[in-house]
């Protein structure tokens, strides 16, 4: 029930970047693309997501618990810094070369097209890097003077 | 570099597309109590990304699904047009996943359900990647001119 549960869910939101033109880059790019051959839909996605949710986790978050789980897991940190804001400008920069995002990609590798599967590659090969990065200028931080 | 493919405004599938991704959302809080992430659910089905790997696998399975149930239900594959070359691609992918794990949270972590939650670290991420998209999509296009 948990497993099939979450399963429905992903096909649901799967469907719905498929339906938003999310998982097109041609379509996402040019959203992007003011000064050009600008489609302004993926602002109404947005708007409408943001509505279902923000009123949707209004009503789900007053209860106690999840129907299949102990406790809901919601993060606590409010701390504007480095990390998330080089790290969203990092993604923003990605995101404006290739056209996928990564909810946008993981729907899409069901088309089988070479060219998803050579993004999400090389986006898990990045995942890796800022992992191995991380543990660099952690070492680093503590080593002996 | 191949030119930008010509795109039409859809503003009832924008709409309709943002409601079943919000519903998905909320759906996930209710039943399993997690945020609908697509970083963190790829991040956790990784080596050395936590033990509870299930659901998440679940889920990435449901949402690679998706374009079946599409062609099952259209008659006709999702459309998915690339603009741009190979080498693009895989680099922006390298970028997007370093980026992402940095910032903890993508389009569907902070855009929507960190917004919905009014979370400050989310809407100062959605800001940032947002107004760096199109940043680098004015400077591919108009100022490079690829």
């Amino acid at each position: 029930m948990r497993l099939f549960s979450a399963y429905l869910i992903g096909l649901v939101f799967g469907l719905g970047i498929v339906l938003a033109g999310m998982a097109n880059p041609a379509k996402v790019l040019n959203f992007f693309d003011i000064a050009g051959t600008w489609d302004p839909s993926l602002a109404l996605v947005m708007v409408s997501a943001l509505t279902v949710t923000g009123l949707g986790y209004r009503f789900v978050l007053r209860r106690g618990a999840p129907v299949l789980g102990v406790a809901f897991h919601l993060p606590t940190s409010r701390l504007i810094d480095r990390p998330l804001v080089a790290g969203s400008a990092l993604f923003g920069l990605g995101w404006g070369i290739a056209g996928f995002c990564p909810g946008g990609a993981l729907p899409a590798l069901g088309t089988g097209r070479p060219d998803v599967i050579l993004f999400v590659a090389a986006m898990i090969a990045g995942m890796y890097a800022a992992r191995l990065w991380r543990a660099r200028t952690v070492a680093r931080r503590y080593a002996p003077a | 570099m191949t030119p930008p493919i010509l795109t039409e405004f859809t503003p009832w599938q924008a709409l309709g597309g943002g409601a079943l991704i919000g519903l998905a959302a909320v759906l996930l809080m209710a039943l399993h109590g997690r945020i609908l992430g697509a970083t963190g659910i790829a991040a956790g089905i990784l080596p050395g990304g936590g033990t509870d790997k299930g659901w998440r696998i679940a889920i990435v399975a449901g949402m690679a699904t998706a374009p079946l149930a599409w062609l099952f239900a259209t008659g006709a594959m999702p459309v998915v047009a690339v603009p741009v070359p190979l080498a693009m691609i895989a680099l922006g992918g390298l970028i997007v996943g370093f980026g992402v794990s940095y910032s903890s949270g993508c389009t569907s972590g902070h855009g929507v359900c960190g917004i919905a939650r009014l979370s400050p670290r989310s809407i100062v991420a959605t800001l940032t990647f947002m107004a760096s998209a199109f940043a680098t999509v004015f400077v591919i296009r108009h100022l490079i001119g690829a």
